[in-house]
């Protein structure tokens, strides 16, 4: 089986294990030719945005079933993550198991999900370890994404990336996530993104491709808007804030920006595009204010692992509490769940 | 539901907050409410009483004691026995009882806000993240002024026992914009909440026992209408304040007219929501929500009339109509809703039949389709399009979650719009390009601007309208006048008109060429329309001169003349400065000529009438030297930003000067105005007026522009009711007699035209009670402009 057939196992094996509980639409953007209109008519005013997302936390909740519901689909949602200079085999072995089973049986069937398959959105790697968690997950229809073109700075030598991108897709990776050069962007070389975004969609062939634009080292919502236009324009599936080592990552204000260039990008071009934060969502509180502005801004399509990732790591521990508790009326202890 | 069903919808679920302890403290009243007044509780004496109910289920919470004119006397007379004392005591210890308040109202926050959601049906986000905080934070910050009173408003001391009136809009939030500052201050209150809405202020009638806020201070008694009118004639009480809508007002500033009571009135709006083609759109849809969806629109500044720029018009009603899809409607209590129910079955049937009455006029009607619960008192949010300047809907303030949408071209047509409607309380700006927004927002007729926001509050900034949404400022310093004054006043005599000298003789002059006295209009000098003359004579009898015998039309003309000079008040305030000090020059120059004019209309010694006029040369100074030094404030709201406080001319004032001093009196009156940036019409001092018409030379040579300054001479208080009635004046001053004062106060009400009576003799000699503060703060409204940055 060559490199491609993998891919498109893999990704086929995605639709079809998300059509079971899924529906909605996947991303699917071919992008569009580049132009600076959409990017110069970016308007963004930071305190607006920070109101809207404070006073949706007042305005938007969920309690009790609604709340375990919404939990088991953030679950669903996140793209368990090990980045870390001492992953090896059996780490990554050890977190694949973990997302083919992220919930404790019992409190599965607790939920009356017994009969539901529970899984994460993917596991998220480097492409050290993209093999062993293909290799792992093999059959759970759980999709590998691998960071990638020099991931975390994205400073390697061009044809460096390109090749990384072939390789992780060559190992099976169904999903690549790339960063873009902050240059581009704090240079205003739009035209530059736009083109080294284009060339990774093309090197990802039949895979997903998240473009991740290192919002804490762009800095502004003006910034963070027209990166995501770009990126967007060039192809990307998924936009997505963070490589989780930036000093700020993934937060509510930035979401609601890139949420409304996805929705406006829709609008200009029928093409949609899925949404990553990552870094920093620690909390199950902090996963239910996500979902409820995905909701609030997109709709519902975009509360399904296909539109909508968390890309997290130690998230899953405290949403397992959160459940344990809504079934046992207890506060839980860590120890009771099973380590990644 | 089950989970896994759940999970397929993605739905919300309920989430319900408790009124279990809201409920329990209401059975504490025992069925019916009762007063308190005097630290007690006491029964209505008119043993009546009536319901009030939950808007969101329309269940009878409990029965309202309904307070008649005996209760509301009881009510004055313990407020009247605890003012001196409550008055003397030192700030500090008024600052404790207020920061006891404010520590109080955060400890019950929640009880607070439930039973105001309760009784009110405004959902519990908004009356537990925004109502009760700003409640607290309104009695923080006054006890601060409470601290401060005996350094920062050394002058000034409290006006007795304050009658005050709020709506049901904003029960507890109003109840402390108007008994903080009172209190904070040395005054003592009588407070009526509005009949729907009575319960959060008996709460708050019991965390002045548990304070041990001395007896009297507040009273809070409650009733309908009947009540608040018992209050507004009650002679016990010094000032009314009073917060509801136009109609109302009006009445309130007939019944107070003459009877000396101070009157602030926060009224009605219609206040445009403007977007411009650079806004950030997306922000700006949700600034809608906040300006007409908070509060179910109920809000005396909600932005409800959306003017957008042509261009993008399409695109943004497009995705406003989509953002009106994902708001919610339901119980008030749930804690998943957006808009909670309309306060009563009368006022939503007030907002059906405006907004039909708007479809028949033509406009196109878009709610959401997710409607609106069946039972309890619910509108859906609503926005009307298409609709015209002219139409119902776009005049008349609906008080309901009604939007209505027009568009504009440029920038001058959009404040044009704007600014034509009767009321002038907020404005909200939508443009990412600062030097545009800080363009419009001073050109806007209202007294809150908010740019790339809506709906913000915060005790340290002022709040308060232009036109006929009202007077006076709540919140911040500029709050504060309005529950003092000067402490020179309470010993001043009252003005006594001395009888018009009768001539003795009939000889005009001799050995001078005989000169014609005129009025002064828009720059030029004019005949009287009626075509006679009165005589100025002296006291000893002697005929000095004569001058014109001005009418309504000779008014009617010289306002129009004030109206037009609109460049006088964007002049540069060093501009002003320099015309001020040239008329002093120019006086000065005259000086010997104007104390022989004095002299002869007055019999004074000319040792005297010199002294008057260097008084009004230094007069002139004194204005020339305010007039670029009356600034504003940067106030500092817990916000990242900035709100402006810009003093801005009232615009045309109607001055009728004091009968004496003849040229100080004049020169005093009229110059505060005018450095300002006001455009005048002044009626002279009659026994004394040809001090002004002999200055209107002084002004020919000054380059004064035309317009800025017109004189009429003729009966004061003829006059005087007839610039009251022109609803072109925005203001008038007046120094005389009680009745007159009366008579303007109660014909200004057709405008609701901010009225200065004064009955009371000044020293004008003395330039604490002559000049100053006083006087530049009458001449001025402050607009907050509210700028939220950030990048």
């Amino acid at each position: 089986m060559g490199a491609s057939e993998a891919v498109i196992e893999g990704v086929s094996a995605l639709r079809a294990a998300t059509k079971a509980r899924n529906s909605g639409p996947h991303p699917s953007n071919p992008g569009v030719s580049f132009s600076m209109d959409p990017v110069e008519a970016v308007r963004v005013n930071l305190s607006a945005a920070e109101r809207r997302v404070a006073s949706l936390a007042g305005r938007r909740t969920v309690k009790k079933e609604w709340q375990a519901a919404w939990l088991v689909r953030a679950i669903e949602c996140i793209d368990l993550t090990t980045l870390s200079g001492d992953d090896t085999e059996g780490r990554v072995r050890r977190l694949c198991a973990k997302a083919r089973q992220p919930l404790r049986e019992d409190l599965q069937e607790a939920l009356g999900l017994a009969n539901r398959r529970i899984t994460t959105g993917a596991i998220c790697v480097y492409h050290r370890f993209v093999a062993t968690a293909v290799d792992a997950l093999k059959g759970s229809g759980i999709p590998v994404a691998a960071v990638s073109t020099g991931f975390p700075a994205g400073l390697s030598p061009f044809e460096t990336r390109l090749k990384e991108i072939e390789a992780s897709v060559a190992d099976g990776a169904a999903e690549i996530d790339i960063v873009i050069t902050r240059e581009h962007v704090l240079r205003g070389n739009w035209q530059a993104l736009y083109d080294e975004v284009k060339a990774f969609k093309k090197a990802c062939g039949p895979a997903h491709m998240k473009a991740i634009l290192a919002t804490g080292d762009l800095q502004t919502l003006r910034n963070v808007s027209r990166a995501s236009w770009v990126a967007m324009m060039a192809g990307s599936d998924f936009i997505k804030t963070s490589t989780g080592k930036e000093g700020i990552n993934a937060t509510l204000p930035v979401t609601l920006i890139m949420l409304r260039a996805i929705r406006d990008y829709r609008e200009m071009t029928g093409h949609v595009v899925g949404y990553k934060p990552a870094g920093g969502i620690s909390t199950a509180k902090d996963a239910m204010a996500y979902l409820a502005l995905m909701k609030e801004e997109l709709g519902n399509d975009w509360l399904q692992p296909n539109l909508f990732r968390f890309g997290a790591s130690s998230l899953l521990a405290d949403i397992e509490r959160q459940l344990e508790h809504y079934v046992t009326g207890r506060y839980a202890a860590f120890s009771h769940h099973a380590m990644a | 539901m089950s989970i896994a069903e759940i999970l397929d919808t993605m739905s919300y679920g309920p989430a319900p907050e408790s009124d279990k302890e809201a409920r329990a403290w209401i059975k504490t009243l025992g069925g019916e409410t009762k007063l308190f007044i005097g630290g007690a509780w006491k029964k209505a004496k008119t043993g009546e009483s009536f319901e009030t109910t939950a808007p969101g289920s329309g269940e009878v919470l409990v029965r309202i004691a309904q307070a008649g004119a005996a209760d509301v006397d009881t009510a004055v007379k313990a407020a009247a026995k605890a003012q001196p004392a409550w008055a003397a005591l030192p700030g500090h210890q008024r600052a404790r009882y207020l920061y006891a308040l404010a520590r109080l109202i955060q400890r019950h926050s929640r009880l607070f806000s439930v039973v105001e959601t309760l009784d009110n049906g405004k959902p519990i986000r908004e009356t537990r993240d925004i109502d009760i905080p700003l409640v607290a934070r309104h009695f923080y910050h006054h006890a601060g002024w409470a601290q401060l009173m005996d350094g920062e408003l050394a002058d000034r001391e409290a006006l007795g026992v304050c009658g005050q009136i709020i709506p049901w809009n904003f029960p507890l939030l109003m109840l402390a914009w108007k008994i903080a500052p009172a209190i904070a201050l040395g005054n003592t209150v009588v407070l009526k909440p509005a009949e729907y809405t009575s319960l959060t202020a008996l709460l708050f009638a019991e965390m002045c026992q548990k304070a041990g806020l001395p007896e009297g201070v507040v009273n809070i008694i409650t009733g309908d209408g009947a009540t608040g009118e018992e209050i507004v004639k009650h002679p016990g009480i010094a000032k009314i304040a009073f917060t509801g809508s136009t109609e109302v007002g009006r009445r309130i500033r007939e019944a107070t007219a003459g009877t000396g009571k101070s009157l602030t009135l926060e009224l009605g709006g219609k206040s445009p929501f403007i977007v411009f083609d650079d806004a950030d759109l997306d922000a700006a849809v949700e600034g809608v929500v906040d300006a007409i969806w908070f509060n179910q629109g109920q809000v005396c500044c909600a932005g409800s009339r959306l003017l957008v720029q042509e261009s993008i018009h399409d695109r943004f009603i497009a995705k406003l109509k989509a953002r009106m899809e994902t708001l919610r409607v339901g119980d008030p209590l749930d804690k998943v809703i957006d808009i909670g129910a309309i306060v009563h079955p009368v006022q939503l049937e007030r907002i059906r039949s405006l907004v039909e009455a708007g479809v028949k006029e033509g406009a196109t009607l878009h709610q959401p389709k997710a409607g609106v619960p069946g039972k309890g008192c619910f509108y859906p949010p609503t926005l009307l399009t298409g609709v015209h300047p002219a139409s119902t809907v776009s005049r008349v303030e609906i008080f309901g979650p009604v939007l209505v949408a027009t568009t504009f071209r440029t920038p001058s047509e959009a404040v044009e719009l704007a600014n034509n409607t009767e009321y002038g309380l907020a404005a909200s700006i939508w443009s990412e390009t600062l030097s545009l927004a800080l363009d419009i927002a001073p050109k806007l007729k209202c007294g809150v601007v908010w740019v790339n926001g809506t709906n913000m509050f915060d005790a340290g900034v002022g709040f308060g309208g232009y036109k006929e949404s009202g007077f006076g400022r709540e919140g911040g310093r500029e709050g504060l006048s309005a529950y003092s004054r000067p402490k020179w006043l309470a010993k001043a005599k009252a003005i006594v008109e001395k009888p018009a000298a009768q001539a003795t003789g009939d000889v005009l002059s001799t050995g001078f060429v005989d000169r014609t006295a005129k009025f002064y209009v828009g720059g030029k000098q004019a005949r009287p329309d009626g075509g006679y003359s009165r005589a100025i004579v002296s006291p000893s009898g002697a005929l000095v001169g004569e001058v014109g015998e001005g009418n309504r039309k000779d008014i009617r003309n010289a306002v129009e003349a004030a109206r037009k000079a609109t460049s006088w008040s964007t002049a540069s305030e060093h501009n002003r400065a320099q015309i001020l000090y040239y008329i002093a020059e120019n006086l000065d120059a005259r000086a010997g000529e104007f104390a022989d004019r004095l002299a002869a209309m007055t019999g004074q010694r000319r040792h005297d009438t010199m002294r008057e006029v260097s008084a009004s040369v230094s007069r002139l100074f004194s204005y020339g030297a305010w007039a670029d030094k009356y600034e504003g404030a940067v106030h500092k709201p817990p916000m990242r930003g900035v709100a402006l406080a810009m003093n801005e001319p009232v615009g045309t004032l109607g001055i009728i000067c004091p009968e004496e001093p003849g040229l100080l009196g004049f020169v005093s009156t009229f110059a505060p105005a005018i450095a300002l940036g006001n455009r005048v019409v002044v009626v002279p001092s009659a026994s004394q007026a040809l001090a002004a018409t002999d200055f209107y030379q002084v002004l020919e040579t000054s380059d004064v522009p035309d317009g800025v300054v017109n004189i009429v001479t003729g009966d004061r208080d003829a006059l005087a009711l007839d610039l009251a009635k022109h609803e072109e004046v925005d203001g008038i001053w007046y120094f005389g007699t009680a009745a007159t004062a009366g008579a303007i106060e109660k014909a200004s009400s057709g405008n609701l035209k901010q009225v200065w009576t004064e009955q009371v003799q000044r020293d004008w000699f003395d330039a604490r009670q002559g000049e100053g503060r006083e006087f530049l703060a009458r001449a001025t409204q402050v607009k907050n402009i509210w700028v939220p940055y950030g990048e």
